[in-house]
């Protein structure tokens, strides 16, 4: 371990600043592209589905009036 | 040789379904990979004794500089496949890549800034490394736009490869910048043909970092294509079962 207490672990030689500011950086944009890529997932999913109940209903409609009209 | 696994990654379907099931892994192994790397780094490798502490950010600079080349250069691969042999997934593939390796073309630029600023007294300079890899970080952005200005998706994957083909000429440049000119950047940590110059308790870490961002980067994509098959293949039955079966909130 290149340390001794987690004081000098954050403070880092006096470049903690420096240090810090790139690992939060980091972490935000890479954790953020998995949140991203996970809300588009979701949010297309929820699209599809809309749009195949949507889909769904317009055709048992379609069916029902042809038996209508067939009677 | 055997074309089969050529025709079968152009099916998304078969894709979908080994993206699926390698997804959960390759997140298991980048956390583990990245969690291992990160600690190693920041707590257990020696400080420089040059830079002091400031060089740690080596361990987030170079993977990521490392993947935002090679992640353009696949998909100029994969421009170049779409367009000769018109492969779907090449788009697809270059769809999903655009906005992550933009986003790790901007954190190698970042961490280099703020590198920059303890180790050589500045967090810019015009200089041949950086100015490429800003061109870089532009076409990748100038891609994400163009793909979000045009509407017909044959034009779109058209144009992209081609935007994607012509702008790959700045991989080499960035690759062999610090050689040709002169820079304030040191020459590359790892090269295939010699021993790193640091000791092994600094670049083991590294390595497994580049590893780790690697397969994180993998996890992203593979989260990605997988959308993007959904909407293209919505017509399709395989597709249509898929989004019945989703229990609502659903969306690994």
């Amino acid at each position: 371990m290149s340390f001794t207490t987690f004081g000098e672990f954050l403070a880092m030689g006096g470049h903690g600043l420096y240090v810090w500011l790139c690992y939060g950086v980091g972490f935000a944009v890479l954790a953020g592209n998995y949140v991203s890529a996970r809300h588009a997932r979701r949010y297309t999913l929820r699209v599809l589905a809309q749009r195949q109940r949507r889909e769904a209903i317009r055709q048992s409609e379609v069916n029902r009036r042809e038996s209508e009209s067939e009677a | 040789m055997n074309w089969t696994f050529f025709h079968k990654l152009g099916s998304p379907r078969w894709f979908y379904d080994l993206a699926t099931r390698w997804q959960p892994w390759l997140l298991a192994a980048s956390l583990l990979l990245l969690g291992t790397g990160v600690f190693w780094g920041l707590v257990f490798a020696p400080a420089d004794y040059q830079q002091g502490n400031s060089f740690r950010i080596i361990y987030l600079h170079v993977p990521t500089a490392i993947l935002a080349q090679s992640c353009y250069l696949m998909m100029a691969v994969a421009g170049l496949v779409g367009l000769v042999w018109r492969m779907k997934m090449a788009d697809i593939f270059i769809a999903a890549a655009a906005p992550v390796g933009a986003s790790v073309t901007f954190l190698a630029l970042f961490t280099g800034a703020v590198w920059g600023k303890p180790t050589w007294g500045t967090w810019w300079v015009w200089d041949a490394r950086l100015t490429a890899m800003l061109v870089l970080l532009f076409l990748y952005m100038g891609l994400i736009a163009l793909r979000s200005a045009l509407e017909d998706k044959d034009l779109v994957a058209k144009a992209s490869a081609i935007l994607v083909l012509v702008g790959s000429v700045n991989i080499p440049i960035i690759k062999y910048s610090v050689e040709w000119w002169n820079t304030l950047h040191q020459p590359a940590t790892f090269k295939l043909t010699e021993k790193p110059a640091m000791p092994p308790e600094m670049w083991i870490p590294l390595l497994i970092m580049v590893i780790g961002i690697y397969c994180y980067f993998a996890v992203l994509i593979f989260m990605r294509m997988r959308t993007e098959i959904l909407e293209r293949e919505r017509r399709t039955r395989w597709v249509q079962k898929l989004v019945d079966a989703q229990e609502p909130g659903a969306g690994r």
